[in-house]
């Protein structure tokens, strides 16, 4: 090179020696007999870049925090210009990765590239394969919806089976009772975002400069062979192979939405946790094991395992073979991936379908699930018309904002705040209901959801007066439904299992005809009032 | 091999590696500019806010207006404590908004000097809002107002003037 630039190259390496570096790796000699199979390393590496270069990206708008942290990440996705498939590429770039190092592992097994002198660049390598599957398990939780928090709750339990050591390891993970919250998540972001890159950083260095040292395993039929440089003819290779990875890679994440489910939800009993695709194998060895015998499946084999990979090199010491002569290790290497596709899809067939949540929620199994307090307020949606300015969910457009997000921007004091007085730049009226009906309007639209506004449209309108009733009575000072009131009188949940009708009217002109020792005042409801309360309560799910 | 067969093959495998390289940047760094520069999709800001009741001010004493306004926050909206300062006077009300025209620091009335005094590179405002020494490049910003009944509303910064006939 000469001219300008070629000075100022010349100037930058007579001062660095970086450029005769990167030449000296170009230029660097390679066996004959390499070429497309050995590209899996590159394309890690790559992969690796892509993750942290999404990562930061992600870390500018992302926050740390349960609640906040799935918020942040929907606002990621829906309302940044290229949020969506920045956050897709970082998620399916996990997956990717995963697969390309197995894949990279296999391949160094297969041809016994770990042989004397390069058992370090081996272990190195292990180690490198357990950070990916570090990053996976650290990531799961950032988005903070009902899959992350649910998976996250089952990890932990199972690090807690850890002999000896699982109290340590909770603590550490920032859960010493087991429970997800502020500190679990501040960890595993710390541990995702700063801890595991540093320590993968300098593995990855150690292990390429294992690499370079040792360089790139000769087979037995390259001896007396001439050796090639690397480049450019092994360079475009791995560029290939790079780039047809880059390109399945962007395909999903423009095409393939990543789900995030709706927030986490700590009181979801009817939530399927499930891990990742990639520890799917693990979730099904775990199922072989009960009760006592469980920490065989959850601590000890993985560990056995992951011992005897560490230990490969120093079990199968013998001379190197052509790779189409290994057949024990052709042997082990498709026993391995045999039983881990049969484990995960075993997995796969023995776990239910999620239940179809929200999404299916007819109005006959969605209202059920409010509490009193949340059905009120759908009642005070209803009987004040606010669908005459909003909609819950898209439809002919109105005057005012539609609302299933709104719960997600704000609390429920604005919300009372903004009923009372929009403000002077609002066409909106102010709300003329009591503070303890404007709590309950702002319960209720802090429960609507996109998924579940088209089921909440439909309650029937017995229970929207029954709730209210229920409400302005103070009923759940001393009763409880759907986990919610005093416990001075029975849970209603399930009454109508219980009781009848006729029961429950008479119960409430007169509680002690029924129950002698009741402390219930009497309820004299006109006709409607009653026949709409005692339907609400009949029709109360048992817990 | 002959050499020039050689060197077409050299030459096809750099085109290629530097054609892949470059869309694969592209593909990364476009998205990445997108993203750093788009803005949130929250409401606007600019609503208005109450700030108190209009009889509560004295004449022609700067009072410091503490009251709550809603504003976008990156993905979230919040209401948060935020400060004005009021002149009421027989001609009418100005509003300044909190912060001084120079650096951003809040400043406060001193009420020895009868001026706004910011403490950060001690500019000084006259009870107008005009710049009377210091570094600060141009008056005291003020406030759109808005009375209702006797509430001031208080809304954003104006370039024109803060008063209202009331």
């Amino acid at each position: 090179m000469s001219g300008p630039i070629g000075s100022v190259v010349a100037w930058f390496d007579d001062r660095t020696g970086l450029v005769t570096a990167i030449k000296h790796f170009l230029d660097e000699d390679i066996p004959a007999s390499s070429g497309w199979h050995q590209v899996f390393g590159s394309i890690a590496l790559f992969l690796f870049v892509v993750q942290v270069f999404t990562g930061i990206l992600l870390a500018f708008n992302y926050v740390p925090q349960p609640g906040a942290s799935y918020f942040s990440l929907q606002a990621i996705i829906n309302e940044l210009t290229g949020g969506r498939i920045i956050r897709g590429l970082h998620h399916w770039g996990s997956s990717m990765m995963v697969v390309v190092v197995v894949l990279h592992m296999i391949q160094v097994a297969l041809w016994g590239a770990y042989k004397k002198p390069r058992e370090t660049t081996w272990i190195v390598g292990v180690a490198l394969l357990l950070l990916v599957l570090g990053f996976g398990l650290t990531g799961y939780l950032l988005p903070g919806d009902n899959r992350a928090y649910w998976s996250t709750v089952v990890t932990i339990q199972i690090s807690a089976l850890a002999p000896g050591a699982g109290e340590f390891v909770m603590r550490l993970l920032g859960s010493p009772d087991g429970i997800v919250g502020v500190s679990t998540s501040s960890r595993f972001y710390a541990l995702h975002v700063l801890l595991l890159p540093a320590v993968t950083v300098l593995l990855i260095v150690f292990h390429v400069y294992l690499v370079l040292r040792h360089g790139v395993t000769p087979a037995p039929q390259d001896a007396g062979r001439p050796t090639k440089k690397f480049y450019p003819e092994q360079a475009f290779k791995d560029t290939m192979a790079v780039f047809a990875a880059f390109a399945v890679l962007f395909a999903m994440a423009v095409a393939i939405d990543v789900p995030l489910e709706s927030v986490a939800d700590p009181t979801d009993t009817s939530y399927i946790p499930r891990p990742e695709w990639y520890f799917l194998f693990l979730f099904q060895t775990l199922k072989f094991f009960e009760g006592s015998m469980e920490v065989v499946g959850a601590v000890i084999l993985p560990t056995l395992a992951i011992g005897a990979l560490f230990l490969v090199p120093f079990i199968d010491r013998g001379r190197a073979k052509r790779v189409g002569q290994r057949a024990f290790a052709w042997g082990i290497a498709t026993l391995a991936v045999a039983g881990w596709a049969g484990l995960t899809i075993g997995a796969i067939l023995n776990t239910p379908e999620q239940p179809e949540r929200e999404s299916t929620l007819s109005a006959a199994q969605g209202w059920p699930q409010l509490t009193p307090v949340e059905l009120a307020g759908a009642a005070c949606y209803r009987r004040e018309k606010c669908e005459t300015c909003h909609n819950l969910v898209d439809g002919e457009p109105k005057m005012g904002p539609t609302l299933a997000t709104v719960g997600q921007k704000r609390s429920a004091d604005w919300m009372i705040d903004h009923f009372r007085n929009s403000g002077p730049g609002s066409p909106m009226p102010a709300v003329q209901l009591s503070p303890a009906l404007l709590n309950c309007l702002s319960a209720f639209l802090l429960k609507v959801t996109p998924e579940n506004a088209l089921a909440l449209n439909k309650v029937p309108e017995f229970a929207l007066q029954g709730a209210m009733i229920y409400q302005t009575n103070m009923c759940g000072n001393c009763h409880i439904i759907n986990r919610i009131g005093g416990n001075a009188g029975p849970p209603l949940n399930g009454v109508g299992q219980r009781r009848t009708k006729e029961w429950l009217a008479g119960h409430f002109r007169n509680p002690q005809a029924f129950s002698p020792d009741s402390l219930m005042p009497p309820y004299d409801f006109s006709p409607d009032e009653m026949e709409a309360m005692v339907d609400y309560l009949m029709a109360l799910p048992p817990r | 091999m002959d050499g020039d067969s050689q060197t077409n093959r050299r030459n096809f495998h750099e085109r290629m590696i530097f054609g892949a390289a470059s869309l694969m940047t592209a593909a990364l760094a476009l998205p990445a500019v997108a993203y750093l520069f788009s803005p949130f999709r929250g409401e606007p800001n600019g609503t208005w806010a109450d700030a108190g009741d209009l009889r509560e001010l004295p004449l022609n004493e700067p009072t410091e207006l503490v009251f709550h306004k809603k504003r976008a926050d990156g993905w979230k909206t919040t209401v948060e404590k935020t400060t004005a300062w009021a002149v009421k006077s027989e001609d009418g009300l100005t509003v300044f908004a909190p912060q001084c025209t120079h650096l951003g620091c809040g400043y406060h009335w001193d009420k020895k000097n009868e001026n706004f005094l910011c403490p950060c590179h001690a500019s000084t405002f006259s009870i107008e809002g005009a710049v009377l020494t210091g570094p600060a490049p141009r008056p005291l910003d003020r406030l759109d107002t808005r009375v209702e009944g006797a509430r001031l509303w208080l809304g954003n910064k104006e370039s024109g003037s803060g008063e209202t006939q009331t």
